[in-house]
């Protein structure tokens, strides 16, 4: 069976986010006030075949941590879309 | 004579100035392409500058699956120089061959510029022919070079002497102004500056031949 994941790749605490800081610093100018704690962050959407809802996450989990982000900076969270 | 193996990935693109600096260092040096499997009759690496892999996903984290890694890893291992430059010394850090990461610089600017580097440790392949408190210029030349790590690995670097080469002044937001750090060992090392482009003062300067000549020395007795 497929199921549809998404993997959240997001910088770990105290990691500096240049982008995401950049970009709240560009709101105001837009006219986009009272915007604060803007962090940049990676979505990857991607079909699992597994037995289960769980052995998708799993699957997906795995490749997360050792393709898709960088322990050293990065956080990445499975979760299944609809 | 040292026989020194630059890796080449598809999308590297400072390999024939590393390979031209090592020739020109008198080393024997030859170019490996990313799939091969082995680095038997070397006695040093080289992964060079660029862009390996198209960068994607995050500068040198598909490069790190090359098949040449597993050999690169097993040589490093066992003592063997590893020399990462630019985008070599991201994939060093994406393979856990040395410690931190590398992020987009402070300012989210590419940066190409000279730099002056000090020299902080001379207990590596790189720096063992420089001396401690040496002021090197050599240019930078990148995007993600932001060196970052967790305060535990910061302390650790600077208690063992691994940070080798720091910037005399901050160009990128680099955790400690660290431009360059080697493992525990001292025989892998990634500096993100460019030495192989600082060979020659008609070119602007001569100070990377202190280093690349290091690490081409330290293979000489091999």
């Amino acid at each position: 069976m497929t199921h549809y994941v998404i993997v959240d790749v997001t910088l770990r605490d105290g990691i500096a986010d240049p982008e995401g800081a950049t970009i709240e610093r560009a709101l105001p100018a837009l006219g986009f006030t009272g915007v604060s704690n803007v962090k940049a962050a990676k979505s990857f959407r991607m079909d699992v075949e597994a037995d289960s809802a769980e052995a998708a996450l799993a699957k997906a989990t795995q490749l997360a941590e050792r393709l898709l982000s960088n322990p050293v900076i990065e956080n990445a969270v499975a979760r299944l879309g609809n | 004579m040292a026989r020194i193996g630059v890796v080449v990935f598809p999308g590297s693109n400072c390999e024939y100035d590393a390979l031209a600096a090592m020739q020109d260092l008198g080393a024997d040096a030859s170019f490996v392409w990313h799939t091969e499997t082995s680095l038997e009759g070397f006695d040093g690496v080289i992964l060079p500058g660029g862009f390996a892999h198209g960068d994607y996903l995050r500068p040198g984290a598909l490069a790190r699956f090359s098949p040449i890694m597993d050999a690169v890893t097993a040589f490093a291992n066992d003592g063997g120089a590893v020399l990462g430059i630019c985008n070599g010394f991201q994939v060093l850090t994406e393979a856990g061959l040395v410690p931190g990461a590398l992020q987009k610089n402070r300012g989210l600017t590419f940066l190409c510029q000279p730099t002056t580097l000090i020299v902080e440790s001379t207990n590596s392949v790189l720096t063992r022919g420089a001396t401690k408190g040496q002021a090197l210029n050599v240019p930078i030349n990148h995007f993600s070079g932001s060196y970052t790590c967790d305060d535990e690995t910061y302390a650790a670097l600077e208690a063992n002497g691994q940070i080798v080469l720091r910037y005399q002044e901050n160009p990128n937001g680099s955790r400690g102004n660290i431009a360059g750090v080697s493992n525990l060992a001292g025989n892998v090392v990634g500096l993100m500056p460019h030495p192989e482009r600082a060979m020659s003062t008609l070119l602007g300067s001569a100070d990377g031949r202190v280093l690349l000549g290091s690490f081409v020395g330290a293979l000489a007795n091999v």
